[in-house]
Formats: C-alpha cells, structure tokens, sequence
C-alpha cells in the first residue's frame, strides 16, 4: 500500500476520522487512508445541524462512494457549531482534499480534554500499519 | 488477509503487479479496482477494459442428446440457435424460480458449452451433471479454463494490435475458435457491460499471455484493466441482471423483466409448468428500474415505499451510475407501481428519498460505437 499523508498537527481516530485541535472549536473530516478505501466520493450526508450534541463515537453522517457507504463517527462528544455545506453539491472535495476543504463538521468539545485522548499523528501511522496487516 | 480456503485464477499475478486491489467473491480473490471504479467504467464505455472473468464456471455437454438436455435444463430454446451461437438464458427449478442465468454455445449439434455465475458453479454444475447421467457426456471443465472479457468500443481495434483482427466479422453472439495471442482461445461476441467485445475462453494456464498481449496491445488504445467494481456499475447501467442481486432462486424469470428469454410454448422444460401458470395471470410484482431523485444512493436490500409511506418492494442494486450521472437502481415493485414515471421512495438507512421509474436500459450504447467495432 502507498503512503498516505497523515498530518503532525491533527488527531485521529480508529475509524480514519481526523480532529484539528487548537482553534476556537475543532474541526472533523476523514483521512487520506479512509478516502483511499472509499475510491470516488459521490455523497456525504450530515445528519445533524447546528446545535446539535453529539456523543464520542456516535455517528453523525455518511459518507458513500460508487460501492460503499461508511458511517461518520464524531471523535469527541460536544456541540456541532458548523457544518460544511459544500460537500452537499461537491463531495468530490473529498477526493481533492481530505484534510482541508472537506472538513465535515465543527465541534466545541463537551470535555476540552478529550481530544488529547485522541491518537497523534505517529500513534496513527502504526495504527495503520496494523490494519494492513 | 490471506484466506486459505479462497481460490486464486491463473491470473492473481497480473492483477497485483496491476495494483489491484483484491477482496473474497464467491469463494475467489478477485480484482475489485484497479485505477479506481469510475475511470474503469468511463475507460469501457470509450475505449476498452480487461476483465478476470475465469471464476466463472464452464461446463462441456456432448453426445447424441446432449442438445435435448441442454434445451431441457435452460428456458430458452435451445433448438434455434445454429453451431457457433450463443444465447443468454437461464435455467430454473420446477417452481419456475431461477437456478442461474447462463450463456450456451452450441459448438456442434452433439457439442455444447453452459457458462455459469462462479457463485453457482458447485449447484449448476450438479445440476447439469445429473440431468446429463444415462443421455450424454458431461465435464465440469471450470478448472481447466480461463475466461477473459474484453469489452468496449475499442475492443477490436485492441485484438487486431494484439494480432487477432479476423475476429470483427464475428457477428454478436456467436463464437469461433481463433488464435489470440499465438494462444488457441474459444472467443465469442459476448459481454455483461452494454458495449460491444468479446469474451476469450482459453486454457488455464495460457491466460497470462492472452491478458499480458491484450494489455500491451490496448494500452495506447485507452485499455484498462477493470474490477468487478466497474464490472457492477456497468452490467447495472446496461440493465443487466446480477445473480444473487437482482434475480435467485425466489425470483422468476418472467417478473425479472426476463420473458425475452423466457420460450414457454416449447416443449417442455424444468420449470415450464409454473412458469405457464405465472403467464396466465397478470404479475403482481416487477424488477422496475429507477433513479433517485431526493439525495441519496439506493443499496441492495433498502425496503421500497409507496408515497404514504407503506413498504411495498425492496431494492435488488443500487450505485451511483458513472455514465449515466444519476444515483440509479433496480428493485422489485408491485405491478401497480411499475409504471414509467411512478412515484416512490427508497429507505436509505431511515431516510425516505423520493425516486421515480424510468425506462430501461439506463444507458444503451450510441450506434456509432456499435459499427466502429465491426470495422
């Protein structure tokens, strides 16, 4: 399997979805290695609105390719502050670009902690290196 | 990931030094993308693709009567095709429900080749080797054979570069046994996708130097070689029925949408009694082909509603259709909600999206596409 890019600055989870800490409410999207698996995004359903709680690991959308859908996990409990409508009309910004335009949603973590739970980087790189095994 | 009990066709190494990637399909590892399932699609529909279809099952009849049993066992009839055609059609047990959909090739009058999903191969191929016991010969040559599809509308144009150029006087569904490659092969004008080609049947071990020569004769025509992903989106566009999806043993032939290859006034076939009495009356369900018009991908196994909310079908296939630029699938209806334009909506996973009936098949190939194939 190639390499796939797996950002420094961001944390994941063991479902392949990413959260960007240290801004006013942490970002989610889906990595690199999720998009490879998927192949051609052509939907991504977000099923919760502004306001919203959602709970760890609880579904908040989906994301479908030509043959596979895939639930969207929130990485930490908290409140949904935006959601990208873009990929409503465009869900191949998810194919061009996974860890910036194609943030999903938004969220200000119920425990501002729980995100250091969350795997880093490297944690992840070897998380994946299981996977393929 | 390796699973001991799954086979391998003699073309795995070709597919891995391709970049494939490789999943479990009916007791197979077989390709399921290469470059990805849209570009292959797209490569098919305007030029060419390379599929593995060796998992598929072939089993040889011969002898006196191996004709009447061919014609017994399958629904459609037999007895009008001439040495060196081909038929789709299907074979079916005494309630009239579908055993497998098959191709036969009459080779001789005393010579015939069943080829059938590799799904079904261990049923069909009892199912063929007893009807055969005591009235003629009967092989189980799966083992023994490869089978290759090249399809698109380039796909002559890729056997004449590869040095097989007699083939395009070939007239759809028929067959004849050419050298491809410098190998012997049985190459038939057949396909699963909607575009024009052909499929090689030839020798086990010879398959990598017929699939290495096609991919280096190809490439500069726009070949690719394709999954059984695009294998899907394809066959679904084309309205083409998938066994285990779209038809199986609780379906029949004749609310499948199938009646074409349906004969029910010949003499006497397995399943023809029940089949005559589904005729009688009017269908009270159909396989319809729909779109989706509210946001959402329709799946295999999502309930069908009418607009008051009522489950009333299920969904047999659904996918984005790459060609056709809709999220479109086949699904069984009540007879009442299968008209053109009607209607209804699909449960995607606790959404109600409104789709509609349309016609089938969803994309059919341009004529000009068709005659380049011949040229």
């Amino acid at each position: 399997m190639s390499e796939v890019k797996v950002p420094e600055e961001l944390r994941y989870t063991k479902d392949h979805e990413w959260a960007r800490p240290g801004g006013a409410d942490v970002a989610v999207g889906v990595t690199a290695f999720a998009v490879e698996q998927l192949g051609e995004v052509t939907l991504v359903s977000i099923d919760v609105k502004v306001g919203d709680t959602v709970a760890a690991g609880k579904a908040f959308g989906t994301i479908e390719s030509v043959k596979t859908l895939s639930d969207l996990f929130a990485p930490v409990a908290g409140k949904v502050v935006r959601i990208n409508d873009a990929l409503t009309s465009k869900p191949e910004l998810v194919n061009e670009d996974c860890y910036g335009k194609a943030w999903m949603i938004a969220l200000v973590p119920t425990d501002p902690q729980a995100i250091a739970s969350l795997m880093d980087a490297s944690a992840y790189r070897e998380h994946l290196k299981a996977e393929a095994h | 990931m390796t699973d001991p009990t799954l086979r391998r066709t003699s073309l795995y190494p070709e597919h891995v030094a391709l970049g494939a990637r490789i999943v479990p399909f009916a007791g197979w590892e077989m390709p399921i993308q290469y470059s990805g399932i849209v570009d292959e699609h797209q490569a098919v529909r305007s030029a060419a693709g390379l599929f593995d279809v060796s998992h598929m099952g072939e089993l040889r009849l011969w002898g006196q009567y191996s004709g009447h049993v061919v014609d017994y066992l399958v629904t459609g009839d037999a007895t009008k095709i001439v040495d060196g055609q081909a038929m789709y059609t299907c074979a079916c047990n005494e309630l009239g429900t579908i055993l497998d959909d098959l191709i036969v090739y009459r080779r001789g009058p005393e010579d015939w080749l069943v080829v059938c999903n590799g799904a079904n191969r261990s049923k069909m191929s009892a199912h063929f080797a007893h009807a055969a016991k005591d009235h003629c010969d009967f092989e189980d040559q799966s083992d023994a054979t490869a089978l290759i599809a090249l399809q698109g509308p380039k796909a002559f144009n890729v056997l004449a570069a590869a040095g097989a150029g007699d083939l395009a006087s070939l007239k759809s569904f028929h067959f004849r046994d050419a050298k491809v490659a410098g190998v012997a092969t049985t190459t038939a004008r057949t396909g699963y996708t909607g575009e024009d080609g052909v499929e090689i049947f030839c020798r086990w071990a010879d398959a990598p130097t017929v699939w290495r020569a096609l991919i280096a004769a190809g490439r500069p025509l726009g070949l690719k070689p394709v999954g059984l992903g695009a294998r899907d989106t394809l066959r679904l566009e084309a309205r083409l029925s998938l066994y285990g999806n779209d038809i199986d043993e609780t379906t029949n032939p004749l609310e499948a949408g199938l009646a074409w290859i349906v004969a029910l006034q010949k003499d006497n076939f397995i399943g023809a009694e029940a089949l005559r009495k589904v005729a009688a009356s009017p269908l009270s369900r159909k396989l319809v082909g729909f779109e989706m018009v509210g946001r959402g991908i329709a799946r295999h196994g999502y309930v069908l509603r009418d607009t008051g909310g009522r489950d009333v079908g299920i969904c047999t296939s659904g996918s984005p259709g790459p060609t056709v630029g809709k999220n479109i699938g086949l699904g069984y209806l009540p007879a009442e909600l299968s008209a053109v334009g009607t209607p209804f909506l699909v449960d995607c996973r606790g959404k109600n999206i409104e789709a509609v009936v349309v016609k089938t098949p969803f994309y059919k190939r341009p004529k000009a596409a068709t005659n380049q194939g011949t040229n």
